[in-house]
């Protein structure tokens, strides 16, 4: 580790802190509708659609709503890649996409995902990524801050009982908030030399004197709302480890802090929604204490290195001219520290973007990414998903620790009650058990095992880091699986389904019950939620609640992976 | 809190419980309990496997017939945990049933007619029928006084021994069956039917048999139903994952596993708790008709509290002599004094005290026939003594004064302005006036003033502390209310109330989202009783009230609102507590049980084995014994409840997180390596 590395994530922190505020001011107006500058826009698109903007939805409604959407834009993005031959922008002749791949890779992007099973240079014509992942890109992440936005307000409103409107917010959301923050940041990458255009693809020749193909096209452009919608869908196979998708540390840093903006700036607008801003900043400490520590633990691991490498002359030691440590996997412009951060970062939020091979970690830093999604994905998380798992979290840990003050648990004056605690409990249950019944499945089929490069607990990592992946719709891979066959199409396909829609109903839910609760003012017999100690808990009931249900499938995977290197063992 | 009356572990109590245990394995008692209901079939399993094992010859039955041993004993444990809580209750309804046996009544066919008796047996006496009961008789039913003045041995019911008036009429005309009548005799209307009456629904209440669970008590069976099926899950995907690595785990540890993990520390101790707050209740002489209203009463954030008997004293008190022009203070004194020499009633002693204490005027005793004594009563309105040629009076400004006028006597000119001074302050003026020898002359006024009981200031602090806002109900003028509540220390009162007023006030606070506790008796007081989410009636109050309130209290002590609430208060905290010391276990539990599981696969996980526990036979026996034996550790806490200090949430938090997740997550370290070391020492493993 070096102090330089250490000065890196303090940087990324810094920066963090110094967004949160206004950015998650400007959400606040966005979502309660006192931003107007694109009115005009905005009335248009009401009028096309037939949408009441005054009209407050109920939560079954608004679920409905949001429901129909997805459900409507994932068939439609199914039948564009299975008929992309025909359809214009296709320089390439790129044929139709198989059946289940196109299945998959319409139910990754429209959880916002960004699963990808397939190489983007290879298999998708410019239309397919322009017109339908790129759209995805922009509606699921709209569509993901909208529902944390009806949380918000079920939550902080006094006994109103509507949600507010499903396709305002998604209207708005897109408006406001992700085009013009990813037109500003596509330019900023254009600048530091992320391609954009549409040209056929480049055949050069190398020093070497071999021949190679160059792939091209409108890569800024989706690299921006890639990582401001917390996608993480690369237009190139090898995503952001790609010179052309991120080119320089600059980039690199503005990629990460383009993951967490969003989810980070939510709490901010929760705090003020609730009229609690300590709360808000309670939140965001709580998410930033389990990110330094994900973090800081990945930095170790990577820079301690691996011991056998070590142990056969390999120079594993920091200097000006050496990262040191493991760097098996890692793009020598980036380093160890930031690319353990940037690992630390895609899977907190649940972006999935990467700069670095996480199959290619030690077993302890390549554990921190998949904690971090085993959490919940609650650590800044995906945009809007990350805050109202959170919440989620929240309604458990005040109740379980609320009845210690002698009360009918109450959150923000609103008590927690049987209802509440059962769709709490079922978002965790259906999390934790759409990731250990499939990866159990994986691991003892023969479609499952067939799909595996490595053998031993470094490919139950695989295997688990899969179905972990898409279940908390994060879209990363360990590598070294290969999640092209039909078996895994199909079942992560609906893994990422179950692992979005399925945890959404019982949330909005949770939200329409709360929406309908009378408020109790405040008093010294409430609950505390803005202290250290309310933080404290916090994190320790996403620890035990959220990751120690995983701790027995951990322990043969990356864990006994780490003794078992630390003995000398490699897989 | 007063301490309970009885042991906890009562040795009869603990006799039955212990057989009971077995008798709630039934599993249609114990699918109500989903938590135990899973460690039953885990034991049932494990018990399989044993025989299995046996049938076929397999090795290592040792280990498993402990497992299977301990598994059992979980279930058992919880069982007991929850039977000692209702043995406690039982014991009680069975002292109350003792009363309940069917009585001669002495049944009249015309209330008018009280010569013509007619025999009928208790259980034949219907809700109508009129009853004569005569000094010595049990009263055969619920019912209300249609005649006569009584005194009443209450003590079945109350354990109170002195006796109370019952009289028709007003606010006292409820009798209880199975009370007894010791003077006089009452004509009574029978109001409930037998099966249905006062002391029947308090068997049931008592003995927990009409139980319910608690809203809190539901959701947290919610909460703890979907940790069970997470833990389950985790636990049957291991072996998948375990087959993957090239090992398989055997059922009885899996299964030890699952145990350990599902939180059957609270699990087992839930209804326990819930039986206990109720007990607790009982211990203090309150009857609450559901859990529900325990809980509510731990929620609640408004108390209405009536003035009178609660923030003071029922009676007034001499605070002050103040003698008119011309006469000195001594001689007030020494002269309200002789009036009120005879005098038994509080106010009467409080004047003769106040005498002593001031002026060193000692208490005269008053020969039997030198003088008379004049007691109070309703048309006179004033008490004395007459001695020879001098008579003393004393008793209400206008009686008083008339008293003098009558005798052509003088009235001081600042009488009257001392008598209006005194009411305005919120005070009681008792005139004091003498006929010595034919003149008469009224001397002074007696300050009465009601007193703030002692130690009330600081428990409205308390209340205050936890949140509680403290409303004071008064008749008396706003000039009066507003003295008394700066003196009490409450945050709020409603003068010159009338039940309308306090209806209005409890939906007010109910609207802004507040949970409101009162108590009441009269027959007025029961639709805001019914109103308030905690009502708290007073035994011997109206049947109206009592019907109308959800909890009784057998005292009538409308002080008693306080304990309630801290009861409601502590019985949520051990819920909470109990539930957060379950959860907090798991974590040492991994570690004792994970290594120990793969010990063969990879050996290599021996490093996860922090408390270096002796074998993987040990250690994972080692962690179901403890949370079996948590379980009894933990049931004198259950029954008791956490320890409870009024004070702000945030306090109560941090140390309740510091004893009870904190420890949570340190004693099973502790307590696994303990019984491990025990294990190894009688080579049990």
């Amino acid at each position: 580790m070096t102090a330089n590395g250490w000065f890196q994530i303090a940087l990324f922190s810094a920066a963090l802190l110094v967004i949160t505020k206004p950015l998650g001011i400007y959400v606040l107006k966005v979502y309660d509708g006192s931003m107007r500058w694109l009115a005009p826009l905005e009335r248009v698109l009401y009028r096309i659609s037939g949408v009441d903007r005054d009209e407050e939805q109920h939560w079954t409604r608004y679920a409905a709503s949001m429901l129909i959407f997805s459900g409507a834009s994932m068939l439609l993005t199914y039948a564009v890649l299975r008929l992309q031959q025909l359809l214009p922008l296709n320089p390439q002749h790129m044929g139709a996409v198989p059946d289940r791949q196109a299945f998959e890779t319409a139910a990754s992007f429209t959880t916002n995902t960004n699963w990808q099973s397939y190489s983007g240079e290879t298999t998708m014509s410019y239309f397919s990524q322009m017109t339908q992942l790129t759209f995805h890109n922009f509606a699921s992440a709209a569509t993901g801050v909208a529902l944390a936005v009806a949380l918000a307000r079920g939550i902080t409103r006094h006994s109103a009982g509507k949600l507010g409107n499903f396709w305002v917010d998604l209207v708005r959301g897109t408006l406001y908030l992700f085009l013009p923050l990813s037109i500003i940041l596509a330019l900023v990458f254009v600048q530091q030399g992320v391609i954009q255009n549409f040209t056929q693809y480049v055949t050069v020749h190398t020093v070497e004197g071999a021949k190679q193909l160059l792939a091209m096209g409108p890569v800024a452009s989706q690299e921006a709302i890639k990582q401001i919608g917390t996608n993480g869908g690369g237009f190139f196979n090898a995503n952001s480890a790609h010179p052309f998708e991120n080119p320089t540390p600059w980039t690199n840093f503005w990629q990460m802090l383009a993951i967490f903006a969003i989810p980070a700036a939510l709490t901010c607008m929760y705090g003020r929604m609730a009229n609690n801003q300590k709360h808000g900043w309670a939140l965001w400490a709580a998410m930033f204490v389990l990110f330094i520590g994900g973090a800081s633990t990945a930095y170790w691991a990577e820079a301690r290195g691996n011991p056998i490498h070590a142990a056969r002359g390999v120079d594993v030691v920091a200097s000006a001219v050496n990262p040191g440590g493991n760097m098996e996997g890692k793009e020598v412009r980036f380093g160890i520290a930031n690319s353990a951060l940037f690992a630390t970062i895609t899977t907190d939020a649940s972006c999935g973007a990467v700069n670095a091979m996480h199959d290619s970690f030690t077993p302890l830093g390549g554990l921190v990414p998949l904690v971090n999604m085993q959490l919940g994905e609650v650590v800044f998380g995906g945009v809007g998903a990350g805050l109202y798992g959170m919440l989620i979290m929240v309604v458990l840990a005040v109740f379980i620790a609320g009845l210690m003050v002698g009360r009918t648990p109450e959150y923000l004056g609103k008590k927690i009650q049987a209802r509440e605690v059962q769709m709490a409990m079922l978002f965790v249950l259906i999390f934790a058990g759409s990731i250990l019944v499939t990866a159990a499945i994986a691991a003892v089929s023969p479609a499952g095992l067939k799909g595996l490069n490595n053998a031993g607990p470094h490919g139950l990592s695989e295997i688990i880091y899969a179905f972990t992946s898409t279940a908390a719709n994060n879209g990363s891979a360990f590598a070294g699986l290969s999640g092209g066959t039909y078996f895994y199409n199909t079942i992560l396909g609906l893994n990422m389904l179950v692992g979005r829609f399925a945890m959404i109903v019982p949330m909005i839910a949770l939200a329409g019950f709360m929406a309908e609760k009378r408020t109790v003012p405040a008093s010294a017999g409430t609950f505390p939620v803005t202290t250290p100690l309310f933080v404290a808990l916090l994190i320790s009931v996403i620890l035990i609640v959220g990751a120690l249900t995983f701790f027995p499938a951990l322990a043969l995977g990356p864990i006994v992976e780490h003794f078992l290197m630390q003995a000398g063992r490699l897989f | 809190m007063s301490a309970s009356k009885r042991p906890l572990f009562d040795g009869p109590i603990v006799r039955r419980a212990a057989r009971e245990s077995f008798t709630k394995l039934a599993p249609k008692k114990m699918v109500r309990n989903p938590v135990m209901f899973v460690v039953l079939v885990g034991s049932v399993l494990t018990t399989l496997v044993l025989a299995r094992d046996l049938a076929l010859g397999h090795g290592g039955i040792g280990f498993t017939i402990q497992i299977a041993l301990w598994l059992w004993f979980t279930v058992l444990f919880a069982n007991f945990a929850e039977a000692m809580a209702e043995g406690r209750g039982k014991a009680q309804a069975d002292s109350l049933r003792a009363t309940r046996t069917q009585t001669m009544a002495k049944q009249l066919k015309d209330p008018k007619q009280k010569g013509a008796i007619v025999a009928a047996s208790s259980a034949q006496l219907r809700v109508g029928d009129y009853v004569i009961c005569t000094p010595g008789d049990v009263i055969p039913g619920d019912g209300e006084v249609y005649e006569g003045v009584a005194s009443v041995d209450e003590s079945a019911i109350t354990g109170e021994s002195a006796p109370v008036i019952r009289e028709s009429g007003g606010d006292r005309s409820a009798v209880t069956g199975g009370t007894k009548v010791l003077s006089d005799y009452l004509i009574i209307r029978i109001t409930a039917n037998p099966g249905e009456t006062f002391l029947d629904r308090m068997i049931a209440l008592v003995e927990g048999a009409s139980r319910q669970k608690t809203p809190n008590e539901i959701a947290l069976t919610i909460l703890l139903s979907g940790l069970t099926i997470i833990f389950v899950l985790a636990v049957a995907t291991l072996q998948p994952f375990a087959v993957y690595s090239g090992g398989s785990v055997s059922i009885p540890v899996l299964i030890s596993l699952l145990v350990c993990l599902i939180p059957t520390t609270i699990g087992g101790l839930l209804s326990a708790i819930g039986i206990a707050g109720m007990d607790r209740l009982i211990q203090q002489n309150v009857i609450a008709m559901s859990g529900r209203s325990v809980e509510a009463a731990g929620d609640v954030n408004t108390l209405l509290l009536d003035k009178t008997g609660t923030i003071t004293l029922g009676n007034r008190q001499a605070a002050e002599f103040i003698p008119v022009a011309g006469v000195t203070v001594e001689q007030l004194a020494d002269r309200a004094q002789y009036a009120s020499l005879p005098d038994e009633t509080p106010e009467g002693r409080s004047i003769v005290v106040l005498a002593k204490e001031r002026f060193a005027i000692r208490g005269r005793t008053l020969e039997a026939g030198e003088a008379q004594f004049v007691p109070f009563s309703a048309t006179t309105r004033m008490s004395g003594v007459d001695m020879g040629s001098l008579q003393v009076r004393k008793g209400a400004g206008d009686a008083v004064m008339r008293w003098v006028s009558e005798q052509d006597g003088s009235l001081a000119p600042d009488l009257a302005g001392i008598v209006e001074r005194i009411a305005r302050e919120g005070g009681t003026p008792l005139v004091v006036a003498e006929s010595d020898n034919g003149v008469a002359r009224a001397l002074g006024v007696i300050y009465l003033k009601d007193v703030v009981k002692g130690g009330i200031r600081e428990r409205f602090s308390r209340l205050r502390a936890m949140g509680i806002r403290t409303v004071m109900i008064t008749g008396d003028n706003p000039l009066t209310a507003a003295a008394i509540a700066k003196e009490a220390g409450v945050d709020e009162f409603l003068a010159e109330a009338t039940p309308e007023d306090k209806m209005a006030l409890i939906k007010r606070e109910q609207a802004g989202g507040r949970l409101v506790a009162m108590t009441g008796d009269g027959t007025n007081d029961a639709p805001a009783l019914a109103q308030a989410d905690v009502g708290v009636a007073m035994n011997s109050g109206t049947q109206a009230a009592k019907e109308a309130g959800n909890m009784i209290d057998l005292d009538s002590n409308p002080t008693k609102l306080i304990e309630v609430v801290e009861i409601g208060k502590q019985l949520l905290m051990t819920l909470g507590a109990l539930t957060t010391f379950s959860i907090a276990n798991d974590v040492a539990k991994y570690f004792a049980i994970i290594p120990a599981m793969f010990v063969v696969t990879f050996p290599a996980l021996q490093a996860l084995n922090v408390m270096r526990l002796h074998s993987p036979a040990s250690a994972i026996l080692a962690s179901v014994i403890f949370n079996a034996l948590i379980i009894i550790a933990l049931i004198p806490l259950a029954l008791r409840g956490v320890k409870y200090r009024p004070a702000p949430a945030a306090m109560v938090l941090r140390t309740n997180l510091a004893i009870y997740g904190l420890g949570g997550l340190l004693v099973p370290f502790v307590g696994i390596k303990l019984i491990d070391m025990a294990l190894v020492l009688f080579r049990l493993v």
